[in-house]
């Protein structure tokens, strides 16, 4: 009895019928394509997309040349030289990051003490020719200054949780 | 009359369905398998090895690009290990966020499996709407952890951040109006944990959807009942495990047989195949979606009424918090000590296993005392599904091997490791 049943529900095609009522109704429903590079999906506050180096408010730069990033990367990505400057204080005279061997883990992040290295929700860098990637200290920094509101914004949201 | 022979075919590794970078040498009776060599090793990044010059916190990124499409399990399966050595234990709620943050993991895989195991065996539709389920999953590793597949979440002694409050939102742009935007908003006005919630309540609905596309569908049971028979003995011989041993019929998953985590306080089922064919292990991977649905839903409801730490005091172990490193001398120490040289593991060895979507996923550590692994060594699940490829294609038409393939769920990023 099972096998007439479903040698006639073969014949009539019913279970691609349904199918194709399935997509039927997908056809005519709203879409949920976005139009990529006008419209974005939402970040969250803790994504980790391009680095920057950022400043204080009176503009001195962050980083102390503690190497903690240096020494933390799993990428050994971070290249770091350091000096001492004519006010007594420590600052770097090189710090590079090389994009190509990042892996975006965070823990630069994570390591710094004194929030100067952060990921920004910068994820559609690109570079046009060889050493594009290879990010400089000036690179970096600028990176900073230009996203430093929407930097702070976030790692304030975040704060509770770190 | 010309003799007919057998030729040998090169399948992959740029073949759409070889699933990555695997290297098939078929040889062939006309359009019969006689015998399939695969090659494998062209991923091989040397995880291992790599692991075994860094501190142990600092190889947990690489576990995420091992099965680089269930990361989180991949990490579980480490940051165990390590906490079995250690002999600690994460605080009940980072395991309730690990359970849950491992069975969103699951979805994420089966939907990726399940899209383009349907595309290679000629349902396009499939992938589509896959790929929109994996939309949402991949927001919330993104809340959560900060990328959207490799997460670093999971650390030896819990996870690294509480589950955030809010979700971000979408903006107004060429493209959306107001109406749109809160239209797509209304998910995420609550926390991850209503935004996750909200997924669970669809997702039954979605596959529903799926097995009304594939279940009964005509071409889909030609292409797949009956291909790649493993009866229940040889899987066991062939040391299958998760999904491809289940769907031969035998009931094993590591999460009910030796439970880690809060699984033992779960309810939730196993579901096992009869037949042992690609199409009962589409069956089983489809019911394990509708499980994993089930145990989201049951840690949501813990973890909404159970705040608490995500991560142990021990700052021998784990960072102390940023606001304590910055004011307290010693947590600035604990700091600096963590981030450069990190812990140190008693020497010995330790095993453990997780139920990772694709079957057991091991870790063999064995540590001298240092700060580093003395030698790492991952058992991926996929390795031994691979093995059979031979065993389970000979026979078949050429169009088969693409099926079988889909249905040992292959990344090579855990294969060749």
């Amino acid at each position: 009895m099972n096998s007439i049943v479903r040698y006639f529900k073969g014949l009539m095609l019913l279970e691609l019928i349904r199918g194709l009522r399935l997509t039927g109704r997908y056809l005519f429903s709203r879409k949920v394509t976005l139009q990529y590079p006008e419209d974005k999906t939402p970040i969250s506050n803790r994504f980790r997309g391009l680095h920057a180096l950022r400043r204080y408010p009176n503009g001195e730069e962050r980083c102390i040349a503690c190497k903690l990033c240096e020494a933390v990367c799993p990428a050994l990505a971070i290249t770091i030289e350091s000096e001492m400057r004519e006010d007594g204080t420590r600052r770097t005279t090189r710090y590079d990051i090389d994009l190509t061997k990042c892996i975006f883990c965070g823990y630069c992040e994570e390591s710094c003490p004194v929030d100067s290295i952060v990921e920004t929700h910068v994820f559609e860098y690109h570079g046009e020719e060889r050493g594009d990637l290879y990010m400089t200290k000036e690179k970096l920094l600028a990176v900073g200054d230009k996203y430093e509101k929407q930097i702070a914004a976030a790692r304030k949201q975040d704060s509770a949780y770190r | 009359m010309a003799e007919l022979h057998n030729y040998t075919l090169n399948f992959g590794p740029q073949h759409p369905a070889a699933h990555g970078v695997l290297r098939l040498i078929l040889e062939m009776d006309g359009e019969v398998i006689v015998r399939a060599d695969p090659h494998v090793g062209l991923l091989h990044r040397a995880t291992e090895k790599l692991a075994e010059f860094k501190p142990y916190n600092q190889s947990i990124p690489y576990m995420d690009r091992l099965d680089y499409v269930s990361m989180m399990c991949n990490e579980h399966g480490y940051v165990l290990a390590l906490e079995k050595m250690l002999g600690v234990e994460a605080p009940i709620r980072a395991q309730y966020i690990r359970v849950m943050f491992d069975e969103i993991t699951r979805i994420l895989n089966h939907l990726m499996w399940l899209g383009t195991h349907a595309l290679d065996v000629g349902a396009m539709t499939m992938f589509l709407y896959c790929f929109r389920e994996r939309e949402d999953l991949m927001d919330m590793y993104e809340a959560v952890s900060g990328a959207r597949m490799h997460a670093a979440y999971y650390r030896p002694g819990g996870v690294y951040r509480d589950l955030p409050d809010q979700m971000p939102q979408y903006t107004l742009s060429k493209w959306k109006n107001e109406g749109d935007v809160k239209r797509l908003n209304e998910n995420r006005q609550g926390s991850l944990l209503d935004f996750i919630e909200d997924f669970t309540n669809r997702f039954p609905g979605y596959v529903d959807e799926y097995e009304t596309l594939l279940t009964e569908n005509r071409i889909w049971r030609q292409r797949t009942v009956g291909i790649g028979v493993v009866t229940p003995e040889r899987a066991q011989q062939l040391g299958f495990t998760g999904p491809m041993l289940r769907g031969s019929g035998i009931e094993w998953d590591l999460r009910k047989k030796q439970p880690y985590e809060v699984y033992d306080k779960i309810d939730f089922d196993i579901p096992v195949g009869v037949n042992g064919d690609c199409y009962d292990r589409y069956l089983v991977r489809v019911e394990e979606m509708r499980q994993s649905n089930r145990i989201i839903k049951q840690c949501i409801d813990w973890l909404r009424k159970n705040p608490g730490p995500v991560m142990l005091e021990d700052h021998k172990l784990a960072p102390p918090k940023r606001e304590e490193m910055k004011g307290d001398m010693e947590a600035l120490i604990h700091h600096f000590k963590l981030f450069t040289e990190g812990y140190t593991l008693p020497a010995g060895e330790v095993y453990t296993a997780v139920e990772h979507p694709k079957g057991e996923f091991g870790i063999y550590l064995v540590s001298d005392g240092a700060n580093k692994p003395y030698r790492l060594k991952i058992r991926a699940p996929g390795f031994p599904h691979l093995a059979s490829m031979d065993e389970m294609t000979r026979g078949h038409m050429l169009a088969d091997v693409v099926a079988v393939i889909g249905t040992m769920d292959i990344v090579f990023g855990e294969i060749d490791r």
